[in-house]
């Protein structure tokens, strides 16, 4: 259990680190750490997690850190009890970069933002957090959450929900929690 | 009243009634510290906003940390956190105490199956927004469709490839500054 707590806190105090660029490229972050490199959860059970995260207060960051590490140890066979612990562990940990950092450079920051080196480094890295975003999504594009061709129904209703969700954000720019509630209510009616 | 309940109070209230994250938030926290609460001036709230954005982590939490930090030094600044977290933490504790056997039921399932698509499409959309705002364009596109393909088909961390794209502009500022020489 050492073991695991010990993980949790090395991988969300990483996210913490590298999570440059806003709660959309943490999302990829923790998919990648979450869910590619130690499954501690499916893509399945991650989308519903960014969905609850949407409805709910409060940044994704804080939001997936504290279901993460509840549900990695209660899914690793340990109680409710520790799987508080696992929650807290998590949390911490990915606060804790920011602490760190905040306190050590805030004197001097204002200075180094419009530092040379400081402006290159964010040349580099602005088009790469929106590759971490669109690689969010790919990922999230997969059988777990559209089904396949074996079950069209569920497949194209699908497609139709991403489509229409698509529009209405990036076109209407309707609020994302009208659209994820409509979408549950289709997903109430239709599945 | 005791400035530590008072800055803990605002940052719970800030933690509490925004949802979306981010950039949502910043309207909230700014009504709170600058107008109603005149911890700073609209001025500082506007080079705080730009460097807790330049740093890593939730903004948040790093627009916390400094504020608290400006108030009351170190537990200032762990205040102002604790205030912003625990409301997230507390709800999404609950959520996740009573998810597992929520998720059993049918119902329950079915709607979660209509929202995971959306979800998917919420994600998807901002690449495109920020694409706009980061000035994407000819000569860098090739970052993000690089970075993109590694994570989706090689299984590349995320992590490495921040720290690459970090070394490549860092480089390639060196570079430029030795041709101007």
């Amino acid at each position: 259990m050492i073991v695991l707590l010990l993980k949790l806190f090395y991988t969300f105090f990483k996210i913490g680190l590298f999570g440059f660029g806003g709660g959309y490229a943490m999302i990829s972050m923790i998919q990648g750490e979450v869910v590619t490199r130690y499954n501690w959860l499916t893509m399945g059970q991650f989308t519903d997690i960014v969905a609850i995260s949407q409805m709910t207060p409060g940044p994704i960051g804080i939001n997936s850190a504290t279901y993460v590490g509840y549900t990695s140890l209660v899914n690793a066979g340990y109680s409710h009890a520790m799987g508080i612990v696992g929650s807290a562990t998590a949390t911490f940990a990915v606060v804790l970069p920011s602490f760190i950092l905040m306190l050590l450079i805030s004197k001097f920051l204002l200075k180094f933002k419009n530092h040379p080196v400081v402006e290159n480094i964010f040349l580099g890295l602005r088009p790469a957090v929106i590759g971490l975003i669109a690689a969010a999504a790919l990922l999230l594009l997969n059988r777990e959450n559209f089904g396949t061709s074996d079950t069209p129904w569920q497949f194209y209703i699908s497609i139709f929900i991403f489509v229409t969700t698509f529009i209405g954000t990036y076109v209407y720019k309707i609020n994302p929690i009208l659209l994820i509630c409509s979408a549950g209510i289709a997903g109430f009616l239709l599945f | 009243m005791n400035i530590y309940w008072e800055s803990f109070k605002t940052f719970t209230r800030i933690g509490m009634f925004t949802i979306g994250g981010g950039y949502a938030m910043l309207p909230l926290i700014e009504a709170e510290v600058v107008d109603k609460k005149k911890w700073i001036d609209k001025e500082e709230f506007v080079d705080l906003v730009a460097i807790a954005q330049s740093c890593p982590g939730i903004l948040a939490v790093n627009i916390s940390i400094f504020l608290g930090y400006k108030l009351k030094g170190v537990p200032g600044s762990i205040i102002c956190t604790l205030g912003t977290i625990l409301p997230s933490f507390l709800i999404i504790l609950l959520i996740a105490l009573f998810f597992q056997t929520f998720r059993e039921n049918k119902t329950v399932q079915s709607i979660f199956l209509g929202i995971r698509p959306a979800v998917v499409a919420l994600i998807a959309a901002p690449t495109f927004k920020m694409a706009k705002s980061a000035k994407i364009g000819w000569t860098n596109i090739w970052i993000p469709v690089v970075s993109a393909l590694l994570i989706w088909q090689m299984e590349v961390s995320p992590v490495y490839i921040i720290i690459l794209a970090g070394l490549f502009g860092f480089l390639y500022g060196k570079l430029v500054e030795q041709n101007d020489k």
